[in-house]
This record gives C-alpha cells, sequence and structure tokens, in this order.
C-alpha cells in the first residue's frame, strides 16, 4: 500500500492548487473518531427521538393515523441526522470535505430518484386507459 | 435417474438430464469447440508447466495491474462469445424471408440476442473499462495500489463468476428469451417459467457486487492516494473520467441490484411487484431499472472519453486543450445523467409534460459531450500529430460517435421517438455509439497502454488491420439498420416477409464479416507481437513521449510501481518532469510494505458459481451449503491478520539498478 496520500482535498471540483503535504495512510486524522460524551449524547438523543414516535403510536395520543404517521417521518429524518452527525461523524469538514460532497450527491440523487418515480407513474396512471372490469366501473363518469 | 421422484427433486431440483441441450447440433457444436478449445489450453498450460506461476503470480494477485489485465483477458475472451452470437443473428436475418425460416428457431433466436446484449454490456464493455481503470489510475496517480488490494481481487472473481454462470447456461438449460433488460410480465414466472431469467437474475447480481465494490475501491484510492501535490485540478483527465464514472456506479448499481431483487421475490416466493395483478405494476420495472440503466451508458463511455482525452494530447504532443472544461463537462454530464432516464420509454405513457421535459434535458446532455468533441478537435489543432494506432482509434471515434450522437438526439425528440422506438434506427444508434466510443476506446486504451503493461509495442501492421476492418465492417454493418429502422423493421424479430428489405440484411451481415476479420486481425496481432517482441521491445518504459505519471517509471512497472511517491508540481507531471530535467534518483531505497496475495477471492467466485447454480435450479440443500461456505470463508479471511509484507530495499535496488543499467545500455 502507498504510504503517501494527499492531503489537501477540496468539496468542489475546481479546488485551486494548494500544495498538499504528505500524509500518513494507517494514522487517522483528528475528529475521525467521538469521543465518549458525544458518542451518549448521540444515544440518548436516538432513544428520545424513537421513544416519542413509540409512545405516539401506542397511546393514539392525536387519534389520527395521517397526522401520527407525518409526524413519526417528521422524527425518523431527524434521526437520520442524529446518526449521522454523533455516529458517522459527518459535519461539512471531515475527510477534507468530500463527506459533505458525497451526501450532498446521495440526496440530490435519492430525491431524483424518488420524485422523479412517482411523478412518472402518476403521470402513466393518470393517462393509461382503465384495464380491469373493476377499474372500468370506477372510472364511470 | 432415480425411481423416486421425490428424492431425485430434493437431491437436483428441477435440474434433469433433459435440462442439457444435447439434441441441438448448434450446441453439439459449440460445446464441441469449447470443449477441445478447453484442452488446449489446459495442456498448453500443463505444457509450459504454467499452473503454479498461473495461481502464485495472477489468480491469487492483488497487484492492480495484473488484476487490470485479467479482466481486459475476460473482456476479450467474452467478446468472442458476444461476437459469434452477433453473427449468428446476422447471417439468421440476412436469410430468413418468406418461405426460408432461416437456420434459428424463435426460442433459440431469442435466447442469442438476449444473451449477446447482456455479454457485450456486462462481460465485455464493463470489464474492458474497469479493467483499464483499474490498471492505469493507481499509476497516474503515484499510488503502489487501490486503496483495498484484496476487495479488487474480490470483485474480479465476482464478475468471472457472473459470467461464468452465462455460459453455464449455454449448456445447462436454456438462457433467458426476453431481451437485455428482462422486462416483466415476459421475465415473470407465468411467462417465463424457465430457468433462463434465473440465469440472467443471478449472473446479474453476483457480477454487480463486483462493480459496485470495484467502484467504492477506486473512489476511495482516487481521493486518498494522490502523489503529494496532486491536487483535484491536477487529475490526468482519464482519473477524472474514472472517479466520476465510479460515483455513478456507486450510485446506480444498487438501483439495479434492488430492481433484480424484486423480481426474483416475484419469481421465487410470489410476490407481486411488477406482476398485471394485485397491484403489481410491470411499468415500474422500467422506471427502475433505467434509473440504473441510463447511468450506466455513462459508466462505460466516461472512461472512453478519459482514454482519448489522454491519447489526442500525447500524440498531438500538446497539453490538452480546455482542461477545465473538460473537467466540468465530465462532472456535468455526471449529475445530468441521472435526469434522462425516461426517455428510454417515451411511448409508456406517461404524457407530453413527462415526456418534453426528459426529451429536452437528453438534448442538453448531448452539450458538454459536444464540448468534449471540440476540444479533441482544439488539441489536435496545430498539434504534431502522430497518427499512430491509438491515435487511429481515437479520429475513428471522433466522426463514428459524432453520427451517434446526432442519431441520438433525433431519438430524444419525443414525437421523433414514437416513430422510431424498437425499430432497428434504435439498434443502429446505440451500437453506433457503444463500438464507435466504448469499444473503440478500449482498443485504443489497449494499444496505447500494452508497451507499458507488458514492456514491448504491438505489432502495427496487424493493429492496421484490424482497426480497418473494424471501422469500415462497422459502417457496412449499421448504417443499413439506420435505413431499415426508418421504414419501420422492428427489432428482435427472426423471419420477414417483405423481400425488398433482404438487401440491407445482407449488407449488414457483410460488415459483420469484416468486424469478424477485424477481430482475427487483431488476435493475430497479439500472437505476432508476442512472436517478435525483441523487435518490439522498449526500454525506456516511455515509448509514446507520454505525458502522465504512469510512463515515469519502468514497463512493465515493478510490484510496487514507483520506488519513491512522485512529488507532482503541475499537471501533466511527467512531462512536467521531463521539461525540467527530472533525474531518476539511483540510491535511498528503503523497504516497501505491499499487501500479499490471496486465494480467498478465487475460493469466493468458484463458491458463488456453485450458489448461483443452486438457486437457479431450485438445489437448496447446495444453496445453504454453498451460502455457508462463502460466510465461512469471509469470516476466516477477516481473522487472518498475516497479510502484509516489505518488499526488502535489496530488491528494490537490485531491480532500479536494473533498470538503470538498462537505460544506460541503451543510450
Amino acid at each position: 500500500m502507498s504510504s503517501a496520500t494527499g492531503a489537501g482535498h477540496h468539496a468542489e471540483p475546481h479546488g485551486h492548487g494548494h500544495d498538499a503535504h504528505g500524509h500518513d495512510a494507517h494514522g487517522h486524522p483528528a475528529g475521525a473518531h467521538g469521543s465518549f460524551k458525544s458518542y451518549m449524547t448521540g444515544f440518548v438523543l436516538s432513544v428520545i427521538l424513537t421513544a416519542i414516535p413509540f409512545w405516539l403510536v401506542m397511546s393514539d395520543v392525536l387519534g389520527n393515523a395521517v397526522h401520527t404517521s407525518l409526524i413519526i417521518m417528521a422524527f425518523a429524518v431527524v434521526q437520520i441526522v442524529v446518526h449521522m452527525i454523533y455516529f458517522l461523524h459527518m459535519n461539512t469538514k471531515s475527510e477534507g470535505g468530500w463527506t459533505i460532497l458525497a451526501l450532498i450527491f446521495t440526496l440530490t440523487l435519492v430525491v431524483i430518484t424518488l420524485t422523479g418515480s412517482i411523478w412518472v407513474m402518476y403521470h402513466l396512471n393518470t393517462n393509461m386507459m382503465p384495464t380491469s372490469p373493476h377499474d372500468l366501473m370506477h372510472h364511470k363518469p | 435417474m432415480f425411481s423416486n421422484p421425490d428424492l431425485q427433486k430434493l437431491v437436483f431440483g428441477r435440474l434433469s438430464l433433459e435440462d442439457i441441450p444435447y439434441h441441438e447440433p448448434i450446441l453439439q457444436v459449440t460445446f464441441a469447440m469449447v470443449a477441445l478449445g478447453g484442452l488446449v489450453v489446459l495442456g498448453a498450460i500443463t505444457y509450459y508447466r504454467f499452473w503454479g506461476p498461473l495461481w502464485r503470480d495472477w489468480l491469487t494477485s492483488v497487484d492492480h495491474k495484473k488484476i487490470g489485465v485479467m479482466y481486459i483477458v475476460l473482456a476479450f475472451v467474452m467478446l468472442l462469445r458476444g461476437f459469434a452470437d452477433a453473427l449468428m443473428m446476422r447471417a439468421q436475418q440476412a436469410v430468413a424471408f418468406g418461405a426460408n425460416e432461416g437456420y434459428l428457431p424463435p426460442h433459440h433466436y431469442d435466447q442469442i440476442f438476449t444473451a449477446h446484449g447482456v455479454i457485450m454490456i456486462f462481460f465485455v464493455a464493463m470489464p474492458f473499462v474497469t479493467g483499464l481503470m483499474n490498471y492505469v489510475v493507481p499509476l497516474q496517480i503515484g499510488a503502489r495500489d487501490v486503496a483495498f488490494p484484496f476487495l479488487n481481487n474480490f470483485s474480479f472473481w465476482m464478475t468471472v463468476s457472473g459470467a461464468m454462470t452465462i455460459m453455464a447456461s449455454l449448456f445447462v438449460g436454456e438462457f433467458a428469451r426476453t431481451g437485455w433488460l428482462a422486462y416483466p410480465p415476459l421475465s415473470g414466472a407465468d411467462m417465463s417459467p424457465g430457468v433462463g431469467v434465473d440465469y440472467y437474475i443471478w449472473a446479474l447480481q453476483i457480477a454487480g457486487i463486483g462493480t459496485l465494490l470495484s467502484g467504492i475501491n477506486l473512489i476511495a484510492t482516487i481521493v486518498k492516494m494522490r502523489a503529494p501535490g496532486m491536487t483535484m485540478m491536477k487529475l490526468p483527465i482519464f482519473v477524472w473520467t474514472s472517479l466520476c464514472t465510479n460515483v455513478l456506479i456507486t450510485a446506480a448499481f444498487p438501483i439495479l441490484t434492488a430492481v433484480l431483487a424484486l423480481l426474483s421475490m416475484d419469481r421465487y416466493v410470489g410476490t407481486h411487484f411488477f406482476t398485471n395483478d394485485l397491484g403489481g405494476n410491470p411499468m415500474m420495472y422500467f422506471n427502475l431499472i433505467w434509473i440504473w440503466g441510463h447511468p450506466e451508458v455513462y459508466i462505460l463511455i466516461l472512461p472512453a472519453f478519459g482514454i482519448f482525452s489522454e491519447v489526442t494530447s500525447t500524440f498531438s504532443g500538446k497539453r490538452l486543450f480546455g482542461y477545465a472544461s473538460m473537467v466540468y463537462a465530465t462532472v456535468v454530464i455526471t449529475i445530468l445523467s441521472y435526469l434522462v432516464w425516461l426517455h428510454h420509454f417515451f411511448t409508456m405513457g406517461s404524457g407530453a409534460d413527462v415526456n418534453s421535459f426528459f426529451g429536452i434535458t437528453t438534448m442538453i446532455i448531448s452539450i458538454p459531450t459536444g464540448a468534449k468533441i471540440f476540444n479533441w478537435l482544439f488539441t489536435m489543432y496545430r498539434g504534431r500529430i502522430r497518427f499512430e494506432l491509438p491515435m487511429m482509434w481515437t479520429v475513428s471515434f471522433m466522426v463514428t460517435f459524432t453520427i451517434g450522437g446526432m442519431t441520438g438526439v433525433l431519438l430524444a425528440v419525443p414525437p421523433a421517438d414514437f416513430v422510431l422506438h424498437n425499430s432497428l434506427f434504435l439498434i443502429a444508434h446505440f451500437h453506433n455509439v457503444i463500438i464507435g466510443g466504448v469499444l473503440f476506446g478500449s482498443f485504443a486504451g489497449v494499444t496505447y497502454w500494452f508497451p507499458k503493461a507488458f514492456g514491448f509495442k504491438l505489432d502495427p501492421f496487424w493493429g492496421k488491420m484490424s482497426f480497418w476492418f473494424w471501422t469500415v465492417g462497422f459502417y457496412f454493418a449499421f448504417m443499413p439498420l439506420y435505413v431499415l429502422g426508418l421504414m419501420g423493421v422492428t427489432r428482435r424479430a427472426n423471419h420477414f416477409d417483405d423481400p425488398s428489405l433482404q438487401i440491407w440484411f445482407v449488407i449488414a451481415a457483410f460488415g459483420a464479416v469484416l468486424i469478424l476479420l477485424g477481430i482475427l486481425s487483431m488476435i493475430v496481432q497479439f500472437v505476432v507481437s508476442i512472436r517478435n517482441r525483441e523487435a518490439l521491445r522498449d526500454l525506456t518504459g516511455d515509448p509514446w513521449n507520454g505525458r502522465t505519471l504512469e510512463w515515469s517509471t519502468a514497463s512493465p512497472p515493478p510490484d510496487y510501481n514507483f520506488a519513491f511517491t512522485p512529488v507532482i508540481h503541475d499537471l501533466d507531471a511527467w512531462s512536467d518532469m521531463k521539461k525540467r530535467g527530472y533525474e531518476r534518483p539511483l540510491k535511498g531505497y528503503k523497504p516497501i510494505h505491499m499487501p500479499k496475495n490471496t486465494a480467498t477471492g478465487v475460493i469466493l467466485g468458484v463458491v458463488s458459481i456453485g450458489f448461483s447454480f443452486a438457486m437457479i435450479w431450485y438445489i437448496w440443500w447446495l444453496a445453504a451449503a454453498t451460502f455457508a461456505t462463502m460466510f465461512l470463508v469471509t469470516v476466516i479471511h477477516t481473522f487472518n491478520y498475516n497479510r502484509e509484507f516489505y518488499i526488502p530495499a535489496a530488491d528494490v535496488v537490485r531491480a532500479e539498478g536494473q533498470r538503470t543499467s538498462v537505460m544506460a545500455g541503451r543510450a
């Protein structure tokens, strides 16, 4: 394995040339691992973010399934962010910005894939002729 | 075989003697040829006592250079198989008119076009680009190997395993008759109850693991292991296109894996994701598989663009024109390639607004691609062009690919697509860009980097023969298909009624014969070059007056690539070093830390063939046993801590000293 890696990476593809410094491939850059405190913070937050949706469902607090599921999804998004920060140690600077760049790219593609598929399939379903007799009865004006 | 049918089912699943198609004459001949060829190869290996070196130095190697070469060997072998399919189809279509039914019955013809598509994309084009990236990227960035050398070996063997699974379908059972993307409901359990689609699914799933892991590996390599001073904007352009390709692989291949997994659940456990009833929707399969499929074509073409950039700049003796615009164009293509997938099914019926959105994005993606063509032209402009073989492939690519690009923009117009959808016009278009782009790019890359890999150039005469046969053959084979497509002839038909069409199919078949001569010339080229290797020998390590780091080391490079990690100050690092009068350091060598070879990859590859075979034939005990074996082998491998060693400084001194004396002897 190479014992020398470039360290001066840039988040954006048009990085301005600043010379990289030799860097030991086997050494871990500072901040790659969290402290006991940060792991505990992450753990407690995750437990809270799991307990609240559980309570919402079990005691049927809102009395409305649609609202409950929307709130649970909101908690899920927060949960993802907590995991990324406290367990995956992602921030805007880690790995010279490569992780945040990868995250933005991933999010872009996931959004494109999901919204694109929903959009395409919705239009398809609207435009296509009804096929089964059951559908036909349904679509009768 | 067994008197008790239950016992037979338990032991052999749905496999029985009738599944071996020994009654089909075409397959008998094929089998005889494969057996004979196999015996010759095995005999030669035994005769030259090559088994030991083959195992120690190649099959178990974790060296990125060896793995790269093995990928390319796989690609060439599978090219022969895929091309044999192509010849059979051309021959069938050239004769099957009116009363003549041709020699291929529909059920066989359907398997052939499916196998042709699958093999050419997954087991020819992909191994070519992966192999070239594997070989070249670490050398171009001044690294000693990829980031995860064992993973690299494992990825290769997964790809081989997929290829072997497809080859097995020739002799045991059948292959899919669904077309290369296996659209449901045709590929569902009702319409395709046989093993064909299962062969398809498992071959692609196993090979897909390899592709995905090698994508991750190369991203990590490019991001983390560049030589000091090599900032992103000093990366050789081939490394840039490789980075973007591997990002595409990592983002797109999981979608293929998921959609094939859903299809297998429909087939194996009776779910209804893509069936016609109980809420299933086959159109969702089209949608998902093309979200993978469109990035896939850019996965193939981007590294080819990188090869053409390197070749153009080297053989014009100039820095690449518009380096920054080339990088931006590549990145823009990477993103845009995710926004065009619906143009593969404009006719599905999503309506005018959806179709116009995807039509426009498709036209937009041609802009960065066109910019690249101009960059290559301006690089050549007022350069000292040497028309060596790689440059000839590049010029042929520029002409051919531009034609293919223009027919592509034509297909991007939804109303035109409604006329041309699934016609031979489409077939002509994508062969135009894939042969003219990916294949010509791979050939340019192979001829360009061959002297680096083996220390001698390829024979130019047979190379030129191959080049002219391929180029002229391509035009003869595919221009008639454009004409036929405009006349409304659809793809995948094995018989035609209108005799006025026949002449075009005959011309296309003639083109296929020319391409056959091109492939044969290529084989002759390899044989002749190996026999004349002393005359073609290159001792400098830099036969083309190259511009990037791979030319700064010996040919073939030592296992450790670079005795000292180079420090980079400018784009085209080696050209810059030569200009500033670089002297090779002759002392101060240190022991070099390297990864050890391992047989784990080969073992996992072989066992996974057994696993897919068991899954395909419903031999559940074998599936469980092979899966458990794979799991066990993997666990044992993770506990192997003895996987690194040092090349002693004395060995480095010897290797480098030898190179010094060779170079001095030459001067």
